[in-house]
């Protein structure tokens, strides 16, 4: 067998060349992809040690803990936080893509400039920046009490509305060029071919376009709603201590009450959940690559 | 049908200027001489002269550079590599592998910093530059990997025949032929690669070591515990670097665009 393989390697021909150029992908997926997820599964059904540490013991107990409330509860508060940002990223970023798509070749690729620089500047600057306007007397509140809209200070940093502001933000683009993705690739003779058979620009839109664009739309929410369970560090930078969703959760089982097997129990369900999403999505969709991921 | 009413440009006008708006407030307010961030006191550059003294600020910039420039060098050699490589080979779950060696983009960030730190104290690794280099190369392989065979797909196979016809080794082939046309997609990746790893913060507070600080897990745990403006500054000279990576980055793609043609 090592035989034949350094044979086929002095030969030099295609495939044996080939084969030699995966392997360091073949290697490094083995060790440092395929590995730590194995260990995250074992990991999840040993026995934390009394103090520190792991005793390697077989339980179900880290999964049972799970079902307790207040572990439940941060399920279906991360759930619903996803649902909600999620919602508001299709109705914002949805006719965002949509009317890119209708720009012009020239104006497409500025507005495509001006999309990715925010996108490319790192997510903790542009958050620091809410920080700055929602502080209890910060911009935000100055420029209110100017206009005398409201007289007191909202004090909206460290709130709910803050963390949902801070995750719409950050997950934006990823829906706005999905969208845009498949909206840029409709044939719109078909949308006018509808208007001219008698359909209203609202039928148009729902059977042609909508229907078309469907794609795109379901992978932003793939893409939207994924990361938004598990980024923690927005729920810690805007929400104080206030929002605790799944991320929060497994990053303080780690950190802070070092019971690394229910971290990663927590982690084996998260990980499940977003892999039936995108198992789902596929499905509906007959992709097989999120569209606008790239 | 086809153009935009002036609501419509009205509403993208306006949904830009609301991305713009914290990004443009932490630029305005790094030049505010005022300790608190929410009075202007006027015009200042005390904090950029502040910056320039910390020098724990220079190591985690140093630390930030160091990590960014191997881990994308690493994922752009193990991406390219495969990239080639793969359409030549067939075996059986080739498509398996391929998913899941492009997992570290796909599952949430929290997971794969859960795993890698788990993992790396199961295995003994010492957590500082080499287990953040690791973590880091994870999640840059996929964009190499995937924007090298998007181009490969483009590219005319019969450059590379023409080439072995003539006696060419494969070796020869891939350094002469395909590697020149490849290489505006690996630059580009490898830019990419640069941005994501200079702007990680959730993998990396995870696999960092105890005196292994980057910019961000800097910014991390500043905005975590108090804020002082010189933050506003560092931020500041962070987006100017990342505006030039992306600048460069389009400036390849549009020399590789232009050779095509």
């Amino acid at each position: 067998m090592i035989k034949k393989f350094f044979k086929c390697v002095r030969s030099l021909n295609l495939n044996c060349v080939s084969l030699l150029a995966i392997l360091p992908l073949f290697a490094f997926t083995v060790m440092f992809v395929i590995g730590p997820l194995i260990y995250m599964l074992v990991l999840s059904f040993l026995q934390r040690g009394e103090v520190w540490g792991v005793v390697n013991r077989f339980t179900f107990k880290n999964y049972i803990d799970i079902l307790e409330p207040v572990y439940l509860k941060t399920f279906i508060e991360s759930f619903k936080l996803a649902l909600t940002t999620t919602t508001i990223i299709v109705l914002v970023g949805y006719p965002f893509g949509y009317f890119m798509a209708k720009l012009d070749a020239k104006w497409k690729k500025r507005m495509m400039l001006l999309i990715f620089v925010p996108f490319w500047t790192s997510s903790l600057i542009r958050l620091y920046g809410w920080i700055i306007i929602f502080r209890a007397n910060g911009l935000l509140d100055r420029v209110l009490m100017a206009l005398n809209i409201t007289d007191a200070p909202l004090k909206l940093l460290y709130t709910y509305p803050a963390v949902v502001v801070g995750m719409v933000y950050v997950l934006l683009p990823f829906m706005i060029l999905a969208v845009y993705s498949s909206a840029e690739k409709l044939d719109w003779s078909l949308v006018e071919a509808a208007r001219d058979l008698g359909a209203n620009s609202l039928q148009a839109f729902m059977t042609i376009t909508l229907k078309l664009t469907l794609p795109g739309l379901l992978s932003g929410v793939v893409l939207t709603f994924i990361p938004s369970m598990g980024l923690f560090f927005i729920a810690d930078i805007l929400g104080g201590n206030k929002v605790v969703l799944v991320g929060n959760l497994i990053q303080e089982q780690l950190m802070k009450a070092h019971n690394w097997p229910f971290a990663a129990a927590l982690s084996v369900i998260l990980m499940i959940l977003t892999s039936l999403m995108i198992y789902i999505y596929r499905r509906i969709s007959n992709v097989r690559e999120l569209e606008g991921l790239i | 049908m086809k153009n935009n009413s002036r609501l419509e440009k009205f509403y993208l006008g306006f949904m830009l200027a609301m991305m713009y708006l914290p990004i443009i407030v932490v630029i305005i307010y790094s030049f505010n001489s005022s300790r608190i961030s929410s009075v202007w006191e006027g015009f200042s550059l005390k904090w950029y002269r502040e910056l320039l003294r910390d020098k724990s600020m220079f190591d985690a910039a140093k630390n930030s550079i160091v990590l960014a420039v191997s881990s994308s060098i690493l994922a752009a050699i193990i991406g390219t590599l495969a990239a080639v490589g793969m359409p030549n080979v067939n075996f059986r779950g080739k498509g398996v592998m391929e998913y899941i060696s492009t997992l570290p983009i796909m599952i949430p960030e929290i997971i794969l910093g859960m795993v890698f730190l788990t993992y790396f104290a199961l295995i003994g690794l010492p957590f500082g530059m080499l287990t953040l280099v690791i973590a880091h190369t994870s999640f840059c392989i996929p964009y190499i990997y995937m924007l090298v065979k998007a181009r490969l797909v483009g590219i005319d196979k019969s450059l590379a025949e023409a080439a072995r016809d003539l006696g060419a080794s494969e070796i020869r082939v891939f350094f002469d032929i395909t590697l020149p046309l490849i290489l505006p997609a690996i630059l580009s990746g490898m830019l990419l690669s640069f941005a994501m790893s200079l702007d990680d913060v959730v993998i990396s507070i995870f696999v960092t070591g105890v005196n292994t600080n980057t910019l961000p897990i800097k910014i991390y745990t500043q905005l975590k515990t108090g804020v002082t403006p010189k933050i506003n500054a560092l931020s500041t000279l962070m987006l100017g670097a990342t505006l030039l990576i992306y600048l460069l980055s389009s400036w390849l793609g549009k020399q590789g665009y232009h050779k095509e043609n």
